[in-house]
């Protein structure tokens, strides 16, 4: 399996994973072992950013894990900015994950200031992995002002939906010059696999592992379907046949 | 840049992938709905011949998906035949002697004329050899002012250009540009073009990037079939689309089998690409890029062109000359190649409306400009 590679960062799993919604922290931590991800996403608004020791954080920490804060909470540009230089003071890293969303019932992107903030934070030398609607038009402009991946979503976030977005989310694929990490939605192993064979870069799975019966279990079996997605969009998928019939022959005239 | 993106392939592994390609790989393109660069190179094997027809029939439903049953028509005009390139299979070679013809704005004006009165033209499409001394960004930006009221929608072939001057002509009208890589071969290049601008591979590569960069709205690409290896030309060709496609999105796209002629300085093509292999590259073309405009001009017999106008090709020109002043000026100049198809618009017209497809004249408008 090739290596993915964001913001000049090298990474051995496809698979990010988000950290809201757990039981507790101890199974979280679990779990995120069991999904050998390394890249973790945490929503500064959990964090005691003043405090080193919080607990939250100490759980998330670990060997080749990379935290992906996020701002989620924000509601527009100058917001999010804020809280990114926020998070690059508290973390250490200039990866920022752009979640703005005004609408607190869908926590669906907003695409103007999401694309406004992108450029900003851009120009401020982060790395840049805005959250947004499946809309390959935006991706482009996104990755014209710096973004430095897309991430856009299968489904709502936290509905399991699945690949709702499939066949946007396949245009985004083919055109994107930047990394692909298909983000909210995704319910089921399955899902992850189904995106990963189309050739997403990377998918990232939050509520589908943090809510299951055994969330540690879940997390392995993500990891697993991530693997088994990208191996076969890399060997080359096989064909489906469909025979076509023509009632008649439209090369003859080259006999 | 393309040129660094080029690097990453080689020309024989390309060749052989091409030629290794099985009857599997070509079921596997034919089954998917995007093809990869990969799935092109089955469709133009020699593995895929047997499934001519099945790809036609693919290519069909594609394009009338996407473009309907219609074929937009365009016409050449030739400015000048002025030339400062070698090019050893072209009749302009500057070594070739003929009284070189530079077209003054009151003959260009003429010739908008006498094409008008060939048909409703209003996609022009204006043609120079390439020597900037006597025919550069200056007058180019001329003779699209003459143009400007005739025609609806102007594109150039001519020498590459800068990306400053791209954008300079596309605020005097110019709606597309139209240049051959003649062949993506970097080491056989300069045996073609052993002299003047064109001599400078990497300038002409990147030549794409430039109209890209420079906003233009249209661009047409094509190598000239007879020079190197055609399957492995056309392959670096479709990587290079896929390129600007990534690159420059907002632009269209227009692709361009021309196969080489006989021309007075008596090269003859290193290979010979048979109808049944146009045929084969044009679905091939079609399947693996859906959108891209595929045109044809008069070098292609009557019959294929009726033919290969419902299988996949969206563009034709017709009554064409290929000399500056053929229209109207100077009837008797020397052609850049000998046409095939020499009937005149209305014929042509006829003959698409015959196969149950409307012919287009209009599909821009200068205000979009």
């Amino acid at each position: 399996m090739s290596k993915l590679i964001i913001g000049g960062r090298t990474f051995g799993s496809r698979l990010f994973v988000g950290t809201g919604k757990f039981r507790s922290n101890k199974e979280m931590a679990e779990a995120i072992r069991a999904s050998q991800t390394e890249m973790v996403t945490v929503a500064m608004k959990r964090i005691d950013m003043t405090n080193a020791e919080d607990d939250m954080l100490r759980h998330v920490s670990g060997d080749g894990i990379r935290l992906l804060p996020n701002t989620s909470g924000v509601r527009n540009a100058a917001e999010a900015v804020l809280a990114a230089q926020l998070a690059r003071e508290a973390f250490g890293t200039d990866f920022i994950k752009l979640e703005i969303h005004p609408d607190p019932k869908y926590l669906l992107p907003d695409p103007v200031e999401t694309l406004k903030a992108t450029e900003e934070l851009a120009k401020l030398g982060f790395k840049v992995l805005p959250y947004i609607q499946a809309d390959p038009v935006l991706c482009k402009r996104l990755e014209e002002v710096g973004s430095a991946a897309v991430m856009p979503l299968a489904a709502p976030i936290g509905t399991n939906k699945g690949l709702v977005t499939r066949e946007l989310l396949s245009i985004i694929i083919e055109q994107s010059n930047v990394p692909v990490v298909v983000d909210a939605g995704l319910g089921a192993p399955s899902h992850a696999a189904e995106a990963m064979e189309m050739g997403a870069d990377a998918v990232l799975v939050n509520t589908a592992i943090a809510v299951a019966g055994d969330p540690v279990a879940m997390a392995d079996a993500f990891r697993m379907a991530v693997i088994a997605g990208r191996q076969a969009y890399e060997a080359g998928l096989g064909a489906v046949l469909r025979h076509a019939e023509a009632s008649s022959p439209l090369t003859s005239f080259l006999d | 840049m393309f040129s660094e993106e080029l690097q990453k392939y080689d020309w024989d592994e390309t060749t052989s992938a091409i030629m290794a390609k099985t009857e599997n790989d070509v079921l596997r393109a034919l089954s998917k709905e995007r093809l990869t660069v990969d799935d092109f190179m089955a469709l133009i094997s020699p593995a895929a011949a047997p499934y001519l027809e099945q790809m036609a029939v693919a290519s069909r439903r594609i394009t009338q998906k996407r473009f309907g049953k219609t074929i937009s028509m365009y016409i050449p005009m030739y400015i000048t035949n002025s030339c400062s390139n070698s090019c050893v299979y072209c009749g302009f070679n500057r070594h070739n002697k003929f009284e070189r013809i530079v077209l003054t704005p009151e003959q260009i004006k003429e010739e908008c004329e006498a094409i008008k009165r060939l048909g409703p033209f209003e996609n022009l499409l204006l043609v120079t050899g390439e020597n900037p001394r006597v025919a550069g960004v200056d007058y180019l930006e001329n003779a699209l002012g003459v143009c400007r009221p005739y025609f609806n929608n102007l594109t150039i072939e001519v020498m590459p250009l800068s990306a400053e001057d791209y954008e300079r002509l596309t605020h005097s009208g110019l709606n597309g540009v139209v240049c051959f890589q003649e062949t993506y071969n970097r080491a056989n290049y300069n045996k073609y073009h052993p002299a003047g601008m064109k001599s400078n591979f990497e300038w002409r590569l990147n030549g794409y990037d430039r109209m890209g960069q420079a906003g233009v709205h249209k661009i047409g690409m094509g190598v000239l079939i007879g020079l190197e290896d055609w399957r492995t030309d056309v392959t670096m060709m479709a990587r290079h689309l896929l390129y600007l496609r990534k690159h420059y999105w907002r632009t269209r796209y227009s692709v361009n089998f021309p196969r080489m002629r006989p021309s007075e300085s008596g090269f003859q093509p290193n290979v010979v690409m048979t109808d049944r292999e146009l045929a084969q590259l044009t679905f091939a073309f079609r399947l693996f890029d859906n959108d891209v405009d595929i045109s044809f001009s008069t070098r292609e017999r009557p019959e294929f062109r009726n033919n290969i106008a419902t299988l996949g090709a969206t563009s034709m020109s017709a009554g064409s000359k290929t000399d500056p002043g053929g229209y109207a000026v100077n009837p008797q100049s020397l052609e850049q190649f000998a046409v095939s198809d020499e009937r005149s618009p209305a014929e042509v017209e006829a003959a698409i409306k015959q196969v149950g497809y409307e012919v287009v004249w209009k599909d821009w408008d200068k205000i979009f400009d």
